[in-house]
C-alpha cells in the first residue's frame, strides 16, 4: 500500500479535529451513585470546574455587629422590613448588601442622595421586596435550599441584575403570516441547550402551573392524557435544569424509567420542590413588581424579569458550590415562617376558583360549573366582597381568536353568575396581561379573583 | 495490487450503451439512448439511461417536490426568509404537525394544515413510487422484491405519520418534518411512552437492523474475498457452483460449521432487513394504543429486572403533599 501523502494526513487531522470540537475535552472523573450499570454518576471535569472557580466563589463575610442598643425600625425611618435588627445589624447588612448587588453604583444605586428613607428610586422598593423574597426562601423553602439558604449573593453574584433571569419572548413566532408556524420550537436555543426543543419551558412550568407530569402511570391505557409534544416541553425544562445544574438526567434519574420515584435518586425530591420555588417565587414576588420596574427593565412582552434554575445555580448542582453564606447572616432566616403577602394587585392574591374550559369552548361544564356554585356561595356569605373575572386561553391557535375566546369564557362565567343572583355592579371584567398561556387544561379557565 | 481490491473500479470497459429489453404494451417508451458516465463509473455502473419515467414516475416526483416545497418554504418562512438564518438553522427547522386539541380536524393551514398537505403529497408520492417500482419489475419480467421490501418501510412511515396518530384520535401524534426535530420528536415519543427499550417489537426491530448489517458485512466480505475467482458473478454461481462459491462456503463451514448457499443468503439478508421496519412499525403501532408505559409493561411481566436499593427510599412528593404538580 502507498504512503498517504502529508496533504492528505493534514486533511485527515483537521477532519478529525472538526468531528470533535463540539466534545468536551478530558479528563472527566465520574463518581458513582447509584447502583453499577445504571449510569448513575456524577461527573466532574476538573479543567472546568477550575475555570469556573471565580464565578462560584464566596465574598469574605463582614465582621458581626453588635446585636443590643436600639432598633432600625425606631432609628430610621421608612423600614418595613428588618426594622427589629439593631441599628449595628441593620447597617451591616446594608453594606454588604451593596458589596453583593451594587458594588460599583454603592448606595446611590437604591438611595436617592442623602434621604435614605425615600422610596424614589425604583431599585429600592425592588430590593425591599426581594429582602422579603430571601426570607421567605430560608425560612418557607428548606426543602429545596436546606440551611445552606440564600443571599442576595446567590444570584447577583455583585451585578444589580443577576445574569441569569428570563423573559417571555414569542419573537421568534412574530413575522409570520400564513406560512413558517414554529409552535414555540425549532430555534435551536440556549435555553434548551441548543436542541429543537420548545424553546421557553419557563413559561409554563415558571410561570403558569402548567402540568410537567407526562409519563403514563399504567402500564397499559388509559393513557397519561399528555401528548408528544406536551412531553416535548417538560423535555425542553429537563434540559434547562441538567445545562443550569451541570448535571446529567442520572444525577436525578434512572435514566430506564424517568418518572419511577422509587428508581431516582433523593435529588430528584430536592428539584421537585425547586420547581415548585421558582414557580412560587416568579408568581409571588418577581412578576408583581413589573409595575415598579422601568420600561427598559421588562421583557419583550412586558413582563418582568423572572428566575429560573439558572438564576442561582449557574452550572453547578449547589449553588456557590454549597458554600452557606446565610450562617453568617442568620437574619435572612427568620424563625417560623415569612410569607408575605403580594401586593394586592398580583394574580396570586386568594381566588375564589378557576373555572376550567374545554378546548376551544365557551361554555361552562356541568363539572366547572361547581366551581362557579362556590363562588356565588361565598358571594352571597359576604355580601360586600366583589369579584374580578379574567379569562385565558392556551397557547394552540390563531392568537386572536383566542383573546376573544377568553373574553368570551369571562363573559359566560359573568353570565353564569348574574344567573346565581349575584348583583352586576359587584362583578368586574380584567384582561389579564397574558390571556394566552401555557398549553394545558389549567390555562383554558377563567380566574375569578377578589376585587375592591 | 490486485483490481478486486480497490474501493473504487479501476479498470472500465465500455461499449455501445445497452438500451434495455424491448417493453411490453402498456409500457410507455424509454427516454435517451443512454450516456457513459466516467466518474460514476468509478462506483457502479457508468451507463446512465435510458430513463424509464411513465406516469407513475412523473406524478411521483411532481408531488414529492410539492411535498419538499411546502416543508421548505415553510421553514424558510419561520427565519422570516431569511437566506443565511435559513442555512444555520436548517438542522433545527420544521414543519410541525398540529396541536393534539385539533385531533382528526383539518387545521388551519399554519397551525398543521401545512404539515397535514405535505404528508399527503409526500405519502402519494411515496406509493406512486412504490407502483412504479413494482410495474417496472414486472416489465422486466422480474420478481417483486425490491417493491415489498419498499413497503416494509413505508408500513413503518405510515404507521409513525397515519395509522398510529389515526388511532390514538389526534395528528399531533405524527412525527414533524425536520432533522433535529423529528430526533428531538423520537425521545420525546420514548420518555412519554415509558421507554421503547422495553418494547419487545423494538427489541426485535434492533436484532434486526443490526443483524442486517452484520450478514451484509459477512456477505459483501465473502463476495469480495472471492472474486479474485469469478465470485462477484453470484447469479451463475448460483445455478452453475463454481470454485468461488465452493471457496466461500468451505470458509464459513470451517470458520463457523454451517454456510448460507449463494442464494440463501440474500434470502437471509432480504428477511432480516425487511423484518427490521416491519417489527419496528408492530411497536410503534402497539404504543399508545395497547401499551401506555413500556417500562411498567416490562416490570408487570418480569423483563425489567429490579435493582438492590442504592439511596434510601424516595418518594413522589407530590403525594405525600397532596398535590400534583
Amino acid at each position: 500500500m502507498r504512503a498517504r501523502t502529508p496533504k492528505s494526513s493534514t486533511l485527515l487531522a483537521v477532519a478529525a479535529a472538526l468531528l470533535v470540537a463540539g466534545c468536551e475535552r478530558p479528563p472527566i472523573e465520574t463518581a458513582q451513585q447509584g447502583y453499577r450499570g445504571t449510569g448513575m454518576v456524577e461527573l466532574a471535569n476538573p479543567r472546568m470546574v477550575e475555570a469556573s472557580a471565580e464565578l462560584h466563589a464566596v465574598p469574605a463575610p463582614l465582621p458581626p455587629a453588635e446585636a443590643g442598643g436600639p432598633t432600625a425600625g425606631k432609628t430610621y425611618q421608612n423600614v418595613q422590613v428588618l426594622g427589629e435588627l439593631s441599628v449595628g445589624e441593620f447597617t451591616r447588612l446594608m453594606v454588604a448588601m451593596t458589596t453583593w448587588v451594587s458594588p460599583q453604583q454603592g448606595c446611590a444605586y437604591c438611595h436617592a442622595g442623602a434621604d435614605f428613607a425615600s422610596d424614589s428610586l425604583y431599585p429600592k422598593v425592588v430590593a425591599r421586596r426581594m429582602l422579603e423574597m430571601t426570607r421567605h426562601i430560608n425560612s418557607d423553602w428548606k426543602a429545596h435550599v436546606a440551611n445552606t439558604g440564600v443571599t442576595c449573593y446567590t444570584c447577583h453574584r455583585g451585578q444589580p441584575v443577576p445574569a441569569a433571569v428570563w423573559f417571555k419572548d414569542d419573537s421568534a413566532e412574530r413575522n409570520i403570516g400564513s406560512v413558517g408556524w414554529r409552535d414555540h420550537q425549532n430555534i435551536g436555543a440556549s435555553s434548551v441547550g441548543y436542541t429543537s426543543l420548545p424553546y421557553d419551558p419557563f413559561s409554563p412550568f415558571f410561570a403558569d402551573k402548567g402540568q410537567i407530569r407526562v409519563v403514563g402511570k399504567t402500564p397499559l391505557p388509559p393513557p397519561s392524557g399528555q401528548s408528544i409534544k406536551q412531553t416535548e416541553w417538560t423535555y425542553g425544562l429537563m434540559i434547562h435544569m441538567s445545562d443550569s445544574l451541570g448535571v446529567n438526567c442520572t444525577f436525578c434519574h434512572n435514566s430506564r424509567s424517568f418518572m419511577s420515584w422509587d428508581e431516582s435518586s433523593p435529588k430528584r425530591t430536592t428539584a421537585w420542590h425547586g420547581i415548585g420555588m421558582v414557580g412560587d417565587l416568579n408568581r409571588s414576588y418577581l412578576e408583581p413588581l413589573r409595575g415598579t420596574y422601568p420600561a427598559e427593565r421588562l421583557g419583550p412582552l412586558g413582563d418582568a424579569p423572572k428566575a429560573n434554575c439558572n438564576t442561582c445555580h449557574r452550572g453547578v448542582s449547589k449553588p456557590l458550590n454549597g458554600v452557606s453564606m446565610l450562617e453568617a447572616h442568620p437574619e435572612l432566616a427568620p424563625a417560623g415562617g415569612a410569607a408575605t403577602p403580594a401586593p394586592a394587585s398580583s394574580a396570586a392574591s386568594a381566588t375564589l376558583g378557576s373555572v376550567l374550559f374545554k378546548v376551544g369552548k365557551s361554555e361552562i361544564s356541568a363539572e366547572s360549573m361547581k366551581t362557579v356554585g362556590e363562588a356565588i356561595a361565598r358571594l352571597k356569605d359576604d355580601g360586600a366582597m366583589k369579584v374580578a373575572l379574567s379569562g385565558f386561553a392556551d397557547r394552540s391557535g390563531n392568537p386572536e381568536q383566542n383573546l376573544e375566546l377568553a373574553k368570551n369564557r369571562a363573559f359566560a362565567v359573568r353570565d353564569a353568575l348574574l344567573a346565581g343572583g349575584i348583583a352586576q355592579d359587584r362583578i368586574q371584567l380584567r384582561k389579564p396581561e397574558f390571556a394566552i398561556a401555557g398549553a394545558n387544561a389549567d390555562s383554558r379557565r377563567v380566574d375569578i379573583l377578589p376585587a375592591e | 495490487m490486485a483490481e478486486y481490491q480497490n474501493i473504487f473500479t479501476r479498470v472500465q470497459v465500455h461499449g455501445a450503451t445497452y438500451p434495455g429489453v424491448s417493453l411490453g404494451r402498456g409500457s410507455s417508451p424509454r427516454t435517451g439512448n443512454g450516456i457513459i458516465f466516467y466518474w460514476l463509473g468509478k462506483l457502479g455502473d457508468a451507463q446512465i439511461g435510458p430513463f424509464y419515467l411513465g406516469w407513475t414516475g412523473l406524478a411521483s416526483i411532481l408531488c414529492g417536490f410539492i411535498a419538499i416545497e411546502i416543508i421548505g418554504l415553510n421553514m424558510w418562512a419561520s427565519v422570516n426568509w431569511d437566506v443565511a438564518e435559513f442555512i444555520r438553522q436548517l438542522p433545527w427547522l420544521a414543519l410541525e404537525p398540529p396541536s393534539p386539541e385539533h385531533g382528526l380536524t383539518i387545521p388551519p393551514l399554519n397551525e398543521g394544515g401545512w404539515w397535514l398537505m405535505a404528508g399527503f403529497f409526500l405519502t402519494t408520492a411515496i406509493i406512486l413510487w412504490w407502483v412504479r417500482v413494482y410495474r417496472r419489475a414486472r416489465a422486466l419480467g422480474m420478481g417483486t422484491h425490491v417493491a415489498w421490501a419498499f413497503a416494509a418501510a413505508i408500513w413503518l412511515y405510515l404507521v409513525l405519520g397515519f395509522i398510529r396518530p389515526v388511532l390514538l384520535g389526534n395528528f399531533g401524534e405524527a412525527v414533524p418534518f425536520g432533522i433535529f426535530p423529528h430526533l428531538d420528536w423520537t425521545a420525546a415519543f420514548s420518555i412519554r411512552y415509558g421507554n421503547l427499550f422495553y418494547n419487545p417489537f423494538h427489541m426485535l426491530s434492533i436484532a434486526f437492523l443490526y443483524g442486517a448489517t452484520l450478514l451484509f458485512a459477512m456477505h459483501g466480505a465473502t463476495i469480495l474475498a472471492v472474486s479474485r475467482f469469478g465470485g462477484e458473478r453470484e447469479i451463475e454461481q448460483v445455478v452453475d457452483r463454481g470454485t468461488a462459491s465452493e471457496r466461500a462456503a468451505l470458509f464459513w463451514r470451517w470458520t463457523m460449521g454451517f454456510n448460507a448457499t449463494m442464494e440463501s443468503i440474500h434470502r437471509w439478508a432480504w428477511w432480516f432487513a425487511v423484518l427490521c421496519p416491519l417489527t419496528g412499525g408492530i411497536g410503534i403501532l402497539l404504543t399508545g394504543t395497547v401499551v401506555d408505559n413500556w417500562y411498567l409493561w416490562a416490570v408487570k411481566h418480569h423483563v425489567a429486572p429490579a435493582y438492590p436499593p442504592v439511596f434510601g427510599p424516595v418518594a413522589d412528593p407530590a403525594v405525600m403533599q397532596g398535590v400534583s404538580q
